[in-house]
């Protein structure tokens, strides 16, 4: 899988994108938002325990919020569901959402609900439920909605979606800065931190920044051999197992 | 808390608690003379490791456990390496036969529940058929101390052709009925990712009349191979074997299963029967409350590909 060599490729792209900023919903005047990470790669290390990345940023004036939005590399997810046969609990019906984020977490200065309005939370996906889920097969709404809900909750569970919106503090009239929070489980690739400027429930200025995840050190290069040369990695395995386990034995017999 | 990232799993554990399961699994790997894979592919799963990754990766830890055990035994002159070959043959053709079911079971869906349904089915079978027989051995050891009964009872299965002489075990049997047994673990192997000791143990003990306590050393000599080759395919066409998670279980293991042999020479033959068969039905007995029992939540998620 040359996943791995995109997310290189992207880590060095980072530096070029980082000062990029992308306006939307306003026309061409001085630039409303400006926001940046304190750093753009979580490095994954053999002592990794997940790790947080701080934001922050400035606003043209008071009176607007902001909102935290990040996402992190796209993947199919397929949702089952067990019925009970016979008296046993088996997988019966699926269905498989293409374009999955593997990561979800939002964080605002307020309220999800009195900030934006269901259109711009919608549009935008400002919040776990907005996140938009395609499914190839057509399914009836209401089952839709629970495979859907069903997705989202697992995601929770495993700490990768965040259950509750986050804090995005103001320190004085414009500047303004928030922690994002990684769990040890959080798959490598690039991730999209977005930051919307919001005034009337309406975006008024927004800019994305990327963030890499990227294995390093010793972890990188064991996932690396075990991708790249699975036989070799396998007789290693094999070997060493083989090695590890006589030397113990001989040593406790001489005990 | 010695928090280690898994490269392969993708994931952060407690090395220390990953080290203690090693270790206690080992210790009755080393008691029974099983590998103890059907106890620690539920447990890696339970603490959140990938099925694939903790199938594949306890098949790694499972060749050093058992080459260390094996050792002890060896000293003992507890190993029919004879036997052991022979049952390995079959092993091979039993492996092979596995991996092409497994295809088959796959393409129609609902492998799991197989694997699932097989667990529990064997498990519960032999873990009861093993309860039965050792509970009756230690009434009669209570009842009286000298009424010996036949050497061995021969029943059909010893009139098979293709005899053999095991001088190590003291058996003249045909050669068909080891190499069938080891057909059937390797079946197992490839169809629940287990060494299948808990099953090898008995059919050994039971069906082939071989002493008790050349039973543990031949059987892991036997395990040795079938891991280290299950450890190959993994690694080789899964990528899901993850070395530092078996290097962790494996520290673990080699030590537990160094107690556990020699804790193996307190026990009786039959009350270290006993012991095993009420673990192994208990994990039976847990596996099939799951399959009967209401899951927390009826929604399960795959991320990524499947396969």
């Amino acid at each position: 899988m040359s996943l791995r060599r995109i997310v290189i490729a992207a880590a060095a792209a980072v530096g070029a994108l980082a000062g990029m900023a992308l306006l939307a919903a306003t026309t061409a005047h001085a630039q409303r938002l400006v926001a940046d990470l304190t750093s753009h790669l979580i490095a994954i290390t053999t002592g990794f325990t997940g790790t947080d990345v701080v934001l922050f940023g400035t606003v043209d004036g008071p009176s607007s919020d902001v909102v935290v939005v990040v996402t992190g590399p796209r993947t199919s997810v397929t949702v089952r569901r067990k019925d009970r046969v016979a008296g046993l609990w088996l997988n019966q019906e699926k269905a498989v959402f293409a374009q999955v984020p593997t990561y979800y977490a939002v964080a605002a200065t307020g309220p999800l609900e009195r900030i934006a309005s269901t259109f711009t939370a919608q549009r935008h996906q400002l919040g776990p439920e907005n996140i938009r889920l395609d499914t190839g097969r057509a399914l009836p709404a209401a089952e839709l909605t629970a495979f859907r809900s069903a997705l989202v909750r697992n995601q929770q569970r495993a700490g990768l979606y965040s259950t509750a919106t986050g804090q995005v503090a103001f320190l004085g009239d414009r500047l303004f800065r928030t922690n994002l929070h990684f769990p040890a489980n959080v798959h490598t690739g690039l991730y999209n931190v977005e930051v919307f400027q919001i005034r009337d429930g309406e975006v008024v200025s927004a800019q994305t920044t990327p963030l890499v995840v990227a294995k390093v050190g010793f972890s990188a290069e064991v996932y690396e051999f075990g991708r790249n040369q699975p036989l070799a990695y396998g007789i290693a395995a094999t070997v060493g197992a083989l090695l590890i386990g006589w030397a113990t034995g001989v040593a406790f017999r001489k005990m | 808390m010695l928090q280690i990232y898994l490269p392969i799993a993708e994931m952060s554990v407690d090395a220390l608690a990953v080290l203690a399961m090693g270790g206690a699994v080992g210790f009755l790997s080393g008691m029974f003379g099983v590998g103890g894979g059907f106890l620690m592919t539920p447990l890696l799963i339970f603490i959140g490791v990938p099925p694939a990754v903790a199938v594949g990766t306890q098949a790694n830890q499972l060749v050093a456990a058992s080459v260390s055990g094996v050792l002890a035994h060896w000293q003992r002159g507890n190993v029919d390496v004879k036997l052991g070959l022979v049952m390995l043959a079959g092993g091979v053709f039993g492996t092979t036969l596995g991996v092409w079911l497994f295809g088959i079971l796959q393409r129609l869906g609902h492998i799991d529940i197989t694997i699932s349904l097989s667990y529990v089915f064997f498990l519960g079978v032999i873990g009861f058929l093993m309860l039965i027989e050792s509970g009756r051995a230690m009434l009669r050891r209570r009842r009286t101390t000298a009424t010996r009964g036949k050497l061995h009872h021969h029943i059909w299965l010893h009139g098979l052709p293709l005899k053999m002489r095991f001088h190590r075990s003291k058996l003249y049997i045909s050669a068909l009925l080891p190499a069938a047994i080891g057909a059937i673990g390797g079946l197992l192997v490839a169809i629940m990712g287990i060494g299948g000791g808990f099953m090898l143990v008995p059919a050994m003990i039971y069906l082939l009349n071989m002493p008790t306590g050349l039973v543990a050393g031949t059987s892991l000599f036997q395990i040795i191979f079938t891991t280290a080759v299950a450890t190959l395919l993994q690694a080789a066409t899964n990528q899901t074997v993850d070395v530092v998670l078996a290097l962790l279980l494996l520290v673990g293991g080699v030590i537990g299963a160094q107690f556990g042999t020699k804790a193996s020479g307190y026990l009786r033959g039959e009350q270290a029967r006993m012991l095993l068969a009420v673990l192994v039905v208990s994990v039976a007995g847990k596996l099939a409350w799951d399959l009967f029992a209401r899951p927390a939540d009826v929604f399960s998620i795959l991320v990524g590909v499947p396969g």
